[in-house]
């Protein structure tokens, strides 16, 4: 059992709140992504459940212990580095094998973890090279199989793919997964890159400003953002967001001209509101763009029009507004053309246009 | 576009070359007059013109010197000063470079001014204070504490250099280290140490060299056992020619074996590496 526990960590940097009263569960097996923008405290707090640095507050559990004044390597831990800290005098073997030395394995079952660890990142043509003769991509499945050796029950991964270029990330996202898959371990998973967090996480934990945000499986962070900053932070293009009027308390909204019917169970919560302008948010996928006017539809006018291959991403002005929409790759709809819009109802989310925060 | 650009970039490698070149003969032949002059016979020294490859090989000069008054003596106290120095001043200054390369503590900056700081006074003003405070602890004319000196002579530089070599290493392994099993002394054993031993050679380098050259100190704080270099500033004016190259061939010896041994590190450190 390694579920990790996490209760009102708090760590300050000077007078920067880098992680502030912040709690979590990681269920055992668990697959947990912090995700966040870089300075929002996501790899602090990792490195806070490492023993890397010592907390200022609340206390943090892997299995039944308290590890909050353990040192590193008595908390049963592995970790990956984002500079993958592959040791540079040493050839892949031993760097493979150092964990396990350092348990004071006997040789002989060293020599055959090493050899299945290398085989399972399918380095174990490299045992005897050094990192100076390896590829980014080759040292990091060392510094992979380097954590994964010691079958430490919580591994700790710190932005691992971010400095790997893009084809190599892509193919490595879908290999890691699957070996973490298998491996069956706790794994709390630091990026700030959302496409690998929403593709790799059982849960992710949005954080900003050293907070969660919201803590949640990819599909509902993706679809029921909490909160304008992750609607805004998510997805690509991230979520359009569009100032509404609530107009006839609350039997439709209003966007600059348009006015657009709502369902009575949304009108309810709008008006428990009580305010009288809302953030209308809705996915560029869940608009359907039309080259005549129907009843129901926003005017726009298109400005841009990128061609993708599986879709066009149209970038068009509402009013001063501007918004993304996915076109068919097929269409003929060009810039400088007037358009409407048809908006999926049902996947439009309502945020508070003071706080930010979704209405529920 | 490059070919344009050929002819200035050979010059600018020819001129390289060029001062390189005469760096190494400025040094290098002084050596080799000394070195040639230190086995050349006695009665032949004053020969001129020089033969460029001297074609009489003698040791009966190198042989005068070391038979001469004490020069046996005053060479091991120089090894055992010397190897003093080093030691002591690793093992006291790698600590404290460590320290200010890793820690954030209040008064850090201060620290390193005021490390910097007993450099500021010569060692000139402080001879009587000194020499009258080691024969009050009852340690005058004794090798270890003319080590003693040389270890506070460069410490500062010690400590200076260490804590650059130990920023050169990524905070990052160290700490991998630690994920994987080691303490805090373990990771710093098994991963910096190996890693940073080119520049703690370095700085062990000019330690030894510091040391080996150091007259004054040696001078005050010393009567009868005296290192080599503190008993030669004494006797060359009254020696014969013979002798001062024979010992100006012998103190040079060591620096340059020493060198010798040191240099893997120190091509690393340099980032040549030898293959």
């Amino acid at each position: 059992m390694a579920e990790i526990r996490i209760k009102g960590i708090r760590k300050t940097f000077g007078k920067v709140k880098a992680v502030w009263d912040v709690d979590l569960t990681v269920q055992d097996r668990e697959f947990v992504v912090l995700l966040g923008p870089s300075g929002c405290g996501k790899t602090t707090l990792l490195r806070c459940i490492a023993g890397l640095e010592q907390v200022d507050g609340g206390r943090i559990f892997i299995g039944e212990t308290d590890v909050t004044d353990l040192q590193v390597r008595r908390r049963r831990i592995a970790m990956v580095f984002q500079s993958y800290a592959v040791f540079p005098h040493m050839n892949v073997f031993d760097n493979i094998g150092f964990g396990l030395r350092m348990q004071h394995l006997p040789k002989p079952e060293i020599e055959e973890r090493v050899q299945a660890t290398a085989e399972l990142l399918h380095i174990e043509e490299l045992l005897e090279r050094y990192p100076a003769q390896l590829s980014g991509g080759q040292r990091q499945r060392v510094a992979v199989a380097r954590a994964i050796a010691v079958q430490a029950e919580v591994l700790l991964m710190d932005e691992p793919l971010s400095n790997l270029d893009a084809l190599l990330r892509l193919e490595m996202r879908a290999e890691l997964k699957h070996l973490l898959d298998e491996l069956n371990t706790t794994v709390v998973y630091v990026t700030h890159d959302q496409v690998e967090a929403l593709s790799m996480g059982d849960r992710i934990a949005v954080m900003k400003g050293g907070k969660f945000l919201q803590i949640d499986s990819p599909i509902k962070i993706y679809d029921h953002p909490t909160d304008r900053f992750i609607g805004s932070f998510i997805g690509n293009p991230p979520m359009n967001f569009l100032t509404a009027r609530l107009m006839d308390k609350g039997a439709f909204v209003q966007v600059n001209e348009t006015k657009l019917p709502i369902g009575p169970e949304v009108a309810d919560r709008l008006r428990a509101t009580g305010k009288d302008t809302i953030w209308m948010g809705i996915r560029s996928e869940n608009i359907d763009p039309m080259d005549v006017h129907a009843e129901g539809t926003l005017p726009a006018h298109v400005l841009v029009v990128e061609p993708l291959g599986s879709h066009n991403l149209l970038t068009a002005k509402i009013g001063d507004a501007i918004i993304k929409v996915n076109d068919h790759p097929d269409s003929d709809i060009r810039p400088d053309q007037d358009i409407w819009l048809r908006l999926i109802t049902e996947k439009i989310r309502w945020m508070d246009k003071d706080t930010g925060q979704a209405i529920n | 576009m490059s070919k344009t650009f050929l002819p200035s970039r050979l010059i600018g490698r020819g001129f390289t070359y060029l001062t390189a070149i005469l760096i190494v003969l400025w040094i290098l032949i002084p050596i080799y007059l000394i070195t040639v002059a230190a086995f050349t016979p006695r009665e032949m020294i004053y020969d001129f013109p020089k033969e460029l490859v001297p074609k009489v090989f003698s040791t009966d000069t190198m042989r005068f010197f070391l038979g001469a008054y004490k020069v046996l003596e005053s060479f091991r106290n120089s090894v055992i000063v010397a190897i003093i120095s080093v030691v002591l001043s690793i093992t006291i200054g790698a600590p404290a470079g460590y320290a200010l390369a890793r820690y954030a503590f209040r008064g850090k900056d201060v620290y390193s001014i005021a490390i910097l700081s007993t450099r500021a006074f010569p060692v000139v003003i402080l001879s009587i204070p000194l020499a009258v405070t080691f024969i009050r602890w009852g340690m005058y004319d004794s090798v270890f504490s003319v080590a003693l000196l040389h270890v506070a002579m460069a410490l500062p530089t010690t400590i200076l250099v260490t804590s650059s070599v130990f920023l050169g290493v990524s905070r990052e392994l160290e700490e991998a280290a630690m994920t994987l099993g080691c303490s805090h002394l373990q990771a710093v054993l098994r991963v910096v140490l190996p890693l940073s031993l080119p520049g703690l050679a370095a700085s062990a380098i000019f330690t030894f060299v510091l040391s080996w050259n150091e007259v004054f100190a040696a001078t005050i704080l010393t009567l009868f056992n005296r290192t080599l270099p503190a008993l030669l500033i004494v006797q060359i004016d009254q020696s014969p020619i013979a002798y001062r190259f024979a010992g100006g061939f012998f103190i040079l010896i060591p620096a340059v074996v020493f060198m010798f041994f040191i240099r893997k590190y120190l091509f690393t450190l340099w980032g040549i590496t030898l293959k």
